[in-house]
């Protein structure tokens, strides 16, 4: 099945155009990892998908529902708000600073959209915050505040929150970028985990091994523009494109 | 007059005030976050409205305003001016005045928050509301308590410009016995209640400082 589809995405900040009619899919499982190098719009891709940026106009679909179209005018026009809200609940992201709420527990930050969002009762939502906590080895860290954590498990954190709301997709921003060397192998752990469990997954990452070893798919993206994708034995090894050749040589040094 | 007796008028002044500081807080702090967000507002007249309001507040003398408030109405409209009104001019007068001064507070609080917590919680569903009331609001609490808790020590000092509109708050009594007796230990008496009350105040503010900041 596929979780998600983006179709001929146009994305442009005043006149600096950042997406350039990107397309991809996402099937159920997957694991797709988007490299490029900086500024060649893997955030902004992100942000499009999860909502946090509107798009110009393409095509936007989770699960065969369509949260945004290219309308007559051949401007994005948007799904209603409430079947968008219901799309919405499909997305799940990974930021690459994590932005924990500062002010709450770390179970609170695991449990509390459940609470307040999904109307969940206290009970079960903690039931749920318990469990993913334990599988990210953080049962201890319960009522533990963010500034008391490492980078890496403030980051566990975070990958909890997110899952507690079951999204259908997890987008991961450069999850490790943030941290100190040392601390990226927990969170590549953890992904790891997830993408043997068969969540469907689209990551952002310069980690170049990582990306070989846990992705299905590989896009890389360049200025705006999907020059190469294909599994990571193919973009990783073998690129054909030349800017993909280029990025990837100096990841080699 | 016995130093007794003194202290009672002024004890009675004293309660007067405290009933300005009390309610003017009560009024201003809520109406402050009104006032900031309609500073916020997109809507360009609002903005602009609460903008010119604000700089007023902020630009005139209290004194001046709470005279504006008590008298305006019998100047501007004839209505006679009941006794008890002196005091409810002095609420709205500090209240209005006061709310310009939270609102700013609010404001820079709010501006100041980073727009990962906006993004998070709407990544995670959260509502504009649920996101400003379980998320915003509470950390922009925690960051603005220090520039309220000197806008409270100065409001304790401030019930003293009622005397302008001879509401008989514990300055005005002090004023006038002073007056009368050409002592001036009713001043010196007020002085020290005066004090008093902000030792108290930076003490409660201090606790709830304290209480609030169990994370960083
Ligand atoms: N809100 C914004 N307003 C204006 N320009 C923006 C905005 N967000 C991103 N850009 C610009 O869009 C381009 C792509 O940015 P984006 O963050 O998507 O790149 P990236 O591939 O994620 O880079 P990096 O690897 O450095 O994270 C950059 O030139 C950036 O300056
Ligand atoms: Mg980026």
């Amino acid at each position: 099945m596929k979780i998600l589809e983006i179709k001929n995405l146009k994305k442009s900040f005043d006149s600096l155009e950042v997406l350039r009619d990107v397309s991809l899919e996402v099937n159920e499982g997957q694991v797709v990892a988007v490299i490029g190098p900086s500024g060649s719009g893997k955030s902004t891709l992100l942000r499009c998908a999860t909502f946090l940026e509107t798009i110009d106009s393409g095509e936007l679909v989770y699960l065969g529902e369509k949260a945004a179209t290219t309308g007559p005018e051949g401007k994005a026009v948007y799904a209603h708000p409430a079947n968008l809200r219901r799309i919405r609940r499909y997305v799940g992201l990974v930021f690459q600073n994590f932005n924990l709420f500062p002010h709450f527990s770390v179970i609170k930050n695991v449990t509390d959209a459940l609470i307040t969002v999904q109307k969940k009762d206290r009970e079960e939502a903690l039931a749920i915050g318990r469990e993913l906590l334990a599988k990210m080895g953080l049962s201890d860290k319960e009522h533990a505040y963010p500034y008391q954590l490492s980078g890496g498990q403030q980051q566990r954190v975070s990958i909890a929150r997110a899952l507690a709301l079951r999204p259908k997709i997890l987008f991961f921003d450069e999850p490790t970028s943030a941290l100190d060397p040392e601390l990226t192998g927990e969170i590549l752990k953890v992904i790891r985990q997830l993408a043997a469990e068969k969540m469907t997954m689209v990551i952002v990452t310069h980690e170049m091994g990582f990306a070989r070893d846990v992705a299905d798919h590989v896009i890389f993206l360049n200025e705006g523009v999907i020059v190469e994708e294909g599994p990571p034995a193919a973009v990783l090894d073998n690129p054909q494109n030349e800017r993909t050749k280029a990025f990837l040589n100096r990841f080699e040094h | 007059m016995a130093f007794s007796l003194l202290v009672m008028k002024l004890a009675e002044g004293l309660l007067v005030a405290m009933a300005i500081f009390a309610l003017t807080l009560l009024f201003s702090l809520p109406l402050g976050l009104l006032v900031a967000f309609g500073r916020m507002s997109k809507n360009f007249l609002l903005r602009n409205l609460i903008k010119f309001y604000i700089s007023i507040m902020r630009g005139t003398p209290l004194v001046l305003q709470l005279m504006l408030v008590y008298f305006g109405p019998y100047y501007l409209f004839r209505i006679p001016l009941g006794h008890g009104y002196r005091f409810i001019a002095t609420i709205i007068g500090f209240s209005l005045n006061y709310a310009a001064y939270f609102a700013e507070i609010y404001r820079g609080g709010i501006l100041s928050m980073p727009v990962g917590q906006y993004e998070a919680a709407q990544v995670l569903g959260y509502n504009k509301t649920q996101t400003f009331v379980r998320i915003i609001f509470p950390q922009v609490v925690r960051r603005i308590l220090p520039a309220v808790t000197n806008e409270v020590i100065t409001l304790v000092k401030d019930t003293s410009l009622a005397f302008a509109i001879s509401v008989g708050e514990m300055f005005t009594t002090a004023k006038a016995i002073a007056a009368a007796q050409s002592n001036m230990l009713p001043f010196v008496v007020a002085g020290v209640f005066y004090y008093i009350c902000n030792i108290v105040v930076a003490f409660a503010m201090e606790a709830v400082e304290k209480r609030l900041s169990y994370y960083q």
